[in-house]
């Protein structure tokens, strides 16, 4: 893995005349967690698609990349749908990436991640084998094996239930880091738990806001964690269109 | 078991009813023929059927395995390239406003009255119906797969061959079941236009000489023998779809 470089994207994006969002500027701090919240249907995924290059239709107008150079081939993707193969088991789901290139899978690498993300001895399983937390592991383990500098999470840990949740949270954090990782959520608690840099998309834009202090993953229990959880919450519900739901 | 039970039942209500209707209508043999006497002429002709079944039966592997090798082939084809689905499209849809039957004449005096008539009729039959589902499979891949396979740094052509293919195989063994019918038909037409051998050359024969007995024998051996292709493959494909 070369150096975590920073990501920017100032611009505005449409979508066949409408507008998915106004000027926006975002920077992204190499080597760290920053975590975009904000309700659905706010451009947070776009934005997600445009630094991975997958916004097809999509017309931005602005700035967009790393602030070393491309960002082609150096960022790796994890959603909420876990997106395995049905047809391959764990271990080929999760070296998919050499044979996509045409490079030799390393079964001895992918045993070793694997077992760092508490899947040893599942990698013959199927997908349809695995609960969602451990299929999310698998889908986790394939993105260690990418490899790559840059991490986007389009909320992977959204379809968890509340304990499963927060154990990946703990892992991905920790398997994550020294990586640029840019984190879309609309959760206020997992942003407060695992942002270094925490910014809340909303209508009127972009908001940076101080993160709690302490290294990442904090605990749920942290006071500041949970101040900061409460204040994101309370600015989601202060935003124009969830108003009607809070009056 | 419960399945072949009911498969029995089915089976012997069919042969009731055809009694019943026998008995019933009162009609000559050799207008309806009861089911006791095609089970006596199939066991007594039996070497006859038996050795035309062979020929048909050739032919329809043949021509399945020949659809199923060009079809997927196309289809592939059709799905990596877009100057390929415009060109080619229209001709397929075109193609398929010709009724398949008027061609077999012209099949015949290309082919001869052998086996490479009849080949290439069961071929031309299942060949859209092989191409154009597995083509529907291959242009409707998951969205995100593909953007993920994307990202990876995978070329077309490895999405095509690691994500598209494998993922649109239920559609070519839909496409196959399908072709597991269509191709006795396409035969047993080319058998009727040309041919000295094959269940359809049989039934032609013994129709025009008033043995219908011997031509509904003929016709149960080939029912049978299709419906026992369209359960092997299906088989097939469900064997493929669990090993992809």
């Amino acid at each position: 893995m070369t150096t975590a470089p920073s990501l920017f994207l100032h611009g505005r994006a449409e979508m066949s005349g409408a507008t998915l969002f106004r000027d926006v500027a975002l920077d992204v701090p190499g080597g760290g967690w920053t975590c975009l919240l904000g309700p659905s249907g706010i451009g947070k995924s776009t934005i997600l698609k445009l630094f991975a290059d997958l916004a097809e239709g999509v017309d931005f107008d602005g700035r967009i990349g790393a602030t070393d150079g491309p960002l082609a081939g150096r960022v790796a993707l994890m959603a909420q749908d876990d997106l395995l193969l049905p047809w391959l088991d764990v271990l080929g789901n999760v070296t998919l990436g050499a044979r996509l290139r045409g490079d030799t899978p390393d079964p001895a690498r992918a045993l070793d991640v694997l077992d760092k993300v508490g899947l040893a001895g599942f990698e013959a399983r199927r997908p349809s084998e695995l609960s969602g937390g451990q299929r999310q592991r698998a889908a986790l383990a394939r993105t260690l094996m990418e490899d790559r500098p840059v991490v986007l999470l389009d909320e992977p840990f959204s379809a968890l239930d509340a304990r499963t949740r927060a154990r990946m949270q703990e892992l991905t954090a920790e398997t994550l880091s020294g990586r640029t990782v840019l984190l879309v959520t609309h959760d206020p608690a997992e942003a407060a738990r695992l942002g270094q840099k925490i910014i809340v998309m909303t209508e009127t834009g972009l908001r940076d806001l101080p993160p709690p202090a302490g290294p990442v993953p904090r605990p749920v229990g942290d006071a500041d964690t949970l101040r900061v959880q409460a204040n994101l919450l309370e600015i989601l519900r202060k935003d124009e269109r969830c108003a009607p739901l809070t009056s | 078991m419960s399945n072949a039970r009911t498969i029995l039942a089915s089976a012997l209500f069919g042969l009731l009813l055809w009694q019943g209707v026998v008995w019933a209508t009162d009609l000559p043999r050799f207008i309806l023929p009861g089911p006791g006497l095609v089970a006596q002429t199939l066991w007594e002709s039996r070497a006859l059927i038996a050795e035309h079944s062979l020929i048909t039966i050739a032919e329809v592997l043949i021509g399945l395995a020949l659809g199923a090798v060009l079809g997927g082939l196309s289809a592939i084809g059709l799905a990596s390239s877009s100057i390929a689905r415009q060109l080619v499209r229209p001709l397929l849809v075109f193609s398929q406003a010709i009724p398949v039957f008027a061609l077999a004449p012209i099949l015949t005096l290309w082919f001869g009255y052998g086996l490479g008539s009849k080949v290439a009729m069961a071929l031309i039959i299942i060949y859209f119906p092989v191409t154009s589902s597995f083509f529907d499979a291959l242009m409707r891949p998951n969205k995100d797969w593909v953007g993920l396979a994307r990202v990876m740094g995978a070329s077309p052509a490895r999405i095509m061959w690691h994500i598209r293919i494998p993922a649109a195989l239920p559609g070519l063994a839909s496409g196959l079941r399908l072709a597991a019918v269509y191709a006795p038909i396409g035969a047993i037409i080319g058998e009727w236009v040309g041919a000295s051998k094959g269940l359809g050359y049989l039934m032609l024969l013994a129709n025009g000489r008033a043995k219908t007995d011997l031509m509904f024998a003929a016709l149960i051996v080939l029912a049978i023998f299709t419906v026992l292709l369209h359960a092997g493959v299906g088989k097939a494909a469900n064997r493929l779809l669990e090993r992809r």
